[in-house]
């Protein structure tokens, strides 16, 4: 399986990246980790004129605190979360999150950047993103926007993201000290993308839920922000009553496709029963 | 399409090569540079008998492109065994323990548990198993590779692993 043939470039800025892209036009794409593209590459389901590689970069890479927010760059890779302390002590749901995608030899490449950006509905970090209220660094030639991931995805493989632009950074506002996190994802095996996942952020207090989030993975076109559900749980205890009507909100939203994952229904489901397992764990963790 | 050239270190010494951009690593390695140790299995990023180390990372060389790993240190199975032919723990853990079957998983599994055992010298059986997920084993000869590993762990660490292979 070879890829079509393109022209390579590896630029050492941001600005001499961007410069390229919209120099070269829509077919030229940005190569981070690859683990997206390569393989649709090698299908020659993508084929690209120019990949212009990012990974020389060294502005896009790393995890820093910027006042309130974590600022991640792109190009650091799920194995880097895995091991960063800042995402241990500031955002541990994005270590959580890392340790169940694909697998060791693809998170020590693939980036965070890369799969946020990609648009596919089964990548795990959009919803956890969406979760979070992150937001986009974007940076074209024209120079830098912000989009927040809650606006980003539009389709499948269809976001927010102009071409001759790439995403630089991902700004996290770092959830109050104490919050109980968790992603559930269900997969018939290591490596698979989910059946249905569910990332949750809470924070408690007097035994009552102060603040909830929700975002959902791989049941619709897109990730989802289950906002609903999340607006019943506020104020309530958990409980059994309160929960079950949160996860019929959090189903309701979703459009999952019949594949070899499972039937619609059954996906639904699947959304359901993580939301309520995530909101669970969640709470158990929350001080 | 133009050549571009392409220059890492491999095994511990220095290669360059021209070699065309959508030149994949797996590539480079086996026809560029005479090394079939790393196999091309799947082809599709899932099996890992393309597994090598690059830059203390274990890597899936179909899913990279060689000019990806411009002025990498890249290890293959080749580079595993001491010059005078000597096995590393490794590769002698999979002889003692029975860790192969048809072999064809082999070389990605054991650059595979090189980097883990370099993370995590003394893994739990679970941390084995988690560790090596990305590789298949379609002989599904998964208990004695893990046994493989820890014999492996064992001996590079000063203690024997008692448990024989069945």
């Amino acid at each position: 399986m070879i890829p079509a043939a393109f022209n390579y470039h590896r630029p050492k800025s941001i600005s001499e990246a961007v410069a390229l892209l919209g120099d070269l036009g829509e077919e030229a794409r940005p190569l981070a980790g690859g683990h997206s593209l390569i393989p649709m590459m090698k299908l020659r389901l993508a084929k690209p004129s120019d990949l212009v590689d990012l990974r020389a970069i060294a502005e896009l890479s790393g995890v820093r605190e910027d006042g309130p927010d974590l600022v991640i760059g792109a190009t650091t890779t799920e194995h880097e979360l895995l091991g960063s302390p800042i995402v241990a002590a500031k955002a541990p749901i994005l270590a959580e999150a890392a340790l169940v995608i694909a697998d060791p030899q693809v998170r020590y490449v693939g980036t965070l950047g890369g799969n946020v950006a990609n648009g596919d509905p089964g990548n795990d970090m959009p919803a956890v993103m969406m979760c979070l209220g992150a937001t986009y660094h974007l940076v074209g030639k024209a120079g830098e926007r912000r989009v927040a991931a809650r606006d980003f995805y539009q389709g499948a493989y269809f976001t927010a993201l102009e071409p001759g632009e790439i995403v630089s950074a991902i700004r996290i506002p770092v959830p109050k000290a104490g919050h109980g996190y968790a992603y559930e994802k269900l997969k018939r095996k290591v490596g698979d993308y989910a059946t249905a996942a569910a990332a949750v952020v809470l924070t408690m207090d007097g035994g009552r839920v102060e603040s909830c989030s929700i975002g959902l993975t791989n049941v619709a076109e897109t990730p989802l922000w289950a906002e609903d559900a999340a607006n019943i749980l506020v104020g309530s205890t958990l409980d059994s009553a309160t929960v079950a009507r949160a996860v019929a909100a959090a189903e309701a939203i979703t459009r999952p496709a019949s594949d070899t994952r499972g039937p619609a229904r059954y996906r639904t489901k699947m959304a359901g029963v993580m939301t309520a397992r995530a909101l669970e764990r969640a709470r158990s963790r929350a001080i | 399409m133009a050549k571009i050239p392409v220059s890492m270190t491999v095994n511990g010494k220095p290669v360059l090569r021209w070699v065309e951009p959508r030149t994949l690593l797996i590539h480079f390695l086996r026809d560029d540079l005479g090394l079939t140790g790393p196999h091309i299995g799947c082809e599709t990023t899932h099996c890992g008998a393309c597994t090598v180390d690059l830059d203390g990372k274990s890597v899936k060389s179909c899913t990279m492109f060689a000019a990806q790993a411009e002025g990498a240190s890249v290890m293959t199975i080749e580079g595993l065994t001491a010059p005078g032919g000597t096995l590393h723990a490794l590769q002698e853990g999979f002889r003692e323990m029975h860790g192969l079957q048809c072999g064809f998983c082999t070389p990605g599994m054991i650059m595979r548990a090189y980097r883990l055992l370099q993370e995590n010298p003394h893994p739990s059986e679970e941390e084995i198993r988690f560790g090596i997920s990305g590789n298949l084993c379609r002989c599904t000869g998964y208990q004695n590779i893990v046994r493989a590993i820890q014999y492996a762990a064992g001996k590079l660490s000063g203690v024997e692993f008692k448990e024989a292979a069945e």
